[in-house]
């Protein structure tokens, strides 16, 4: 609910009826008692209605459980309790701040939450957060040194690699991951000799494997042309 | 996302079969890339999760024989880029390749893209009916948009394509499943672990309560089929998309006739397609288009195609007769 200067509850809109946003906190208030009564009391079944001003059927799910869970974030170590349920991504935004990885499908599908976990990347956004203890995890704000940008961030920024930005730091995790593994001797669906000791990488090799990161803006071929700058060839 | 309980299994399969068969409504996690999807969605919703990833079954062995023994836990990238694989069974590190994304096959496992669930929209829709989520409900996808459904090995009560295609390349070079279970250990073909839908599409695999896919061996890799292979994915994108259809041929030559033969298809069919028949038609022949042509015909001579996806049946005998054609002339890339 709104404050006034003073700390107390503003008056509501001029005419003295509530706005639409109040209503929905309030709403929120009530509906959040609800379910803190239904936890405390034991005759409470769940889905049965209690009590119920809006005669609204209210599911009411037992509290959950957060379970602790030390993260290595960036060469930090940090203890979070989450729900289960939270994933990978949500945990390095909600829990830790750090927002530069991005939530764009939440279904692995578009790149935008692509961390390296362990030197590899993946889409924190399909994983939970409890399986990641111990597990060394690098996202887009540990790839800079201090204030300098990362090589990849700096040819990005020269290479018109991104228009909104949002895949950004997905593609540019990718990228980094993506030029390690190519310098490990890793193939692709388009390396014509599988048994080769190093691919050569060339365009449809990036475009091959950067095809996990998707740009709506379609900034593609600033993002290849980027990457190739880095990788030197 | 419904709420669950958690618990990480230790080393042993012993001790996350114990774990799971403790608990109501438990299910195995490792890669999770599948599971996760699923239960965003409430299609998946179980009540105990088994972190199953510290299990020691993440190791690429070669075993006595000549053949090779893939720990389930081994990730899709690992197993891909393995030297030996990519050497000696070029066909399977192609086609996991073919599959998914970068990221997505760095998590995956070997266990977990045999265990993976079908695409059909219908699946997914948890407000619909579906007879795999809610058995008896009906399968919308026979009457309605069906361009990604099977055209063999469909039944009337279900119609999903399965959309591995690491599958399709085990199909093809005879992989064998092994299992740890509550009763002990046991050793299952690949092609006879998937199973058609029937009338039970809810019965995906032959998987007992708590069974867990420890491992997957492959026969010793066969000479030819280093040289004469193909993995060839025919899909709406280049990259990062199921396959409409996908064929995998593997063959041996001697002197421009066809040794042997195998060959297995994805997107066509609830499961691994291997196509026995067509093999058989296959050897001793010359490697001409009109042996491909008949071994094409004959893989489709049962297929049903549906309103979107008959187009499948033409494309399917197209995709053999060019897979079969790049196997025995120069091999690898289509």
């Amino acid at each position: 609910m709104k404050k006034g200067k003073d700390g107390n509850p503003a008056p509501s809109g001029s005419d003295g009826a509530q706005t639409r946003r109040e209503f929905i906190a309030t709403a929120a208030v009530v509906g959040a008692g609800l379910a803190l009564t239904g936890g405390l009391t034991e005759h409470a079944e769940a889905g049965e209605v209690i009590n119920d001003p809006m005669a609204v059927k209210v599911q009411v799910p037992s509290p959950p459980s957060s379970i602790a869970v030390e993260l290595n974030v960036n060469d930090k170590l940090e203890m979070v309790k989450v729900d289960p349920r939270t994933s990978l991504l949500d945990a390095l935004r909600e829990y830790m701040g750090l927002t530069g990885s991005k939530k764009g499908c939440d279904h692995g599908q578009c790149g935008a939450c692509t961390v390296i976990v362990d030197g590899k990347r993946i889409n924190s956004c399909l994983t939970f957060a409890v399986m990641y203890q111990g597990k060394k995890i690098t996202t887009i704000e540990g790839l800079t040194d201090g204030e300098a940008l990362h090589p990849m961030q700096a040819a990005f920024v020269k290479y018109d690699g991104f228009q909104c930005g949002y895949c950004t730091p997905g593609q540019i995790c990718s990228a980094v991951a993506m030029l390690n593994e190519a310098k490990a001797g890793c193939v692709s669906a388009v390396t014509p000799d599988l048994a080769c000791a190093k691919a050569q990488l060339t365009d449809a090799e990036i475009r091959e494997r950067m095809s996990g990161n998707l740009c709506r803006c379609g900034a593609y071929p600033g993002i290849v042309e980027a990457i190739k700058s880095v990788a030197g060839v | 996302m419904k709420l669950f309980t958690y618990a990480k299994a230790g080393t042993t399969a012993e001790s996350a079969i114990q774990e799971a068969a403790q608990k109501q409504g438990a299910h195995y996690i490792a890669g999770g890339t599948n599971l996760i999807d699923l239960m965003k969605d409430d299609v998946m919703t179980p009540d105990h999760l088994v972190d199953i990833t510290a299990l020691s079954c993440s190791q690429i062995e070669k075993i006595a024989g000549g053949g090779v023994k893939i720990g389930a836990l081994v990730s899709n990238s690992d197993l891909a880029n393995d030297p030996y694989i990519r050497s000696h069974y070029p066909v399977l590190s192609r086609a996991l390749l073919s599959g998914a994304s970068a990221q997505l096959r760095n998590m995956a496992t070997v266990g977990g893209n045999l265990m993976q669930r079908t695409r059909c929209s219908y699946f997914y829709d948890v407000a619909g009916d579906c007879n795999k989520r809610k058995p008896g409900s009906g399968c919308p996808a026979i009457e309605g948009y069906n361009r990604m459904h099977s055209i063999l090995g469909a039944s009337g009560k279900c119609i999903t394509a399965h959309p591995s295609d690491m599958c399709v390349a085990l199909a093809a070079l005879d992989a064998t499943v092994h299992l740890a279970g509550p009763n002990g250990e046991r050793k299952v073909k690949l092609v006879d672990f998937h199973k058609l839908p029937g009338n039970t599409p809810e019965i995906e695999t032959v998987l007992n309560p708590h069974e867990l896919i420890v491992s997957v061996e492959l026969p010793a890799p066969v000479n030819g089929h280093s040289k004469n292979w193909c993995y060839l994915k025919v899909r709406d994108r280049a990259s990062y998309a199921f396959a409409l259809v996908s064929a995998a041929a593997c063959l041996e030559m001697e002197g421009g006739k066809i040794k042997s033969a195998r060959l297995a298809l994805g997107g066509v069919a609830p499961k691994p397609w291997r196509a026995v028949e067509a093999e058989k038609l296959l050897v001793g022949k010359n490697a001409d288009e009109k042996t491909f042509k008949a071994a094409a015909e004959a893989v489709m001579k049962t297929a049903k195609g549906y309103e979107h996806n008959k187009f499948k049946i033409e494309l399917g005998k197209r995709t053999i007769v060019r897979a079969l054609k790049v196997a025995a002339s120069t091999g690898g890339m289509s």
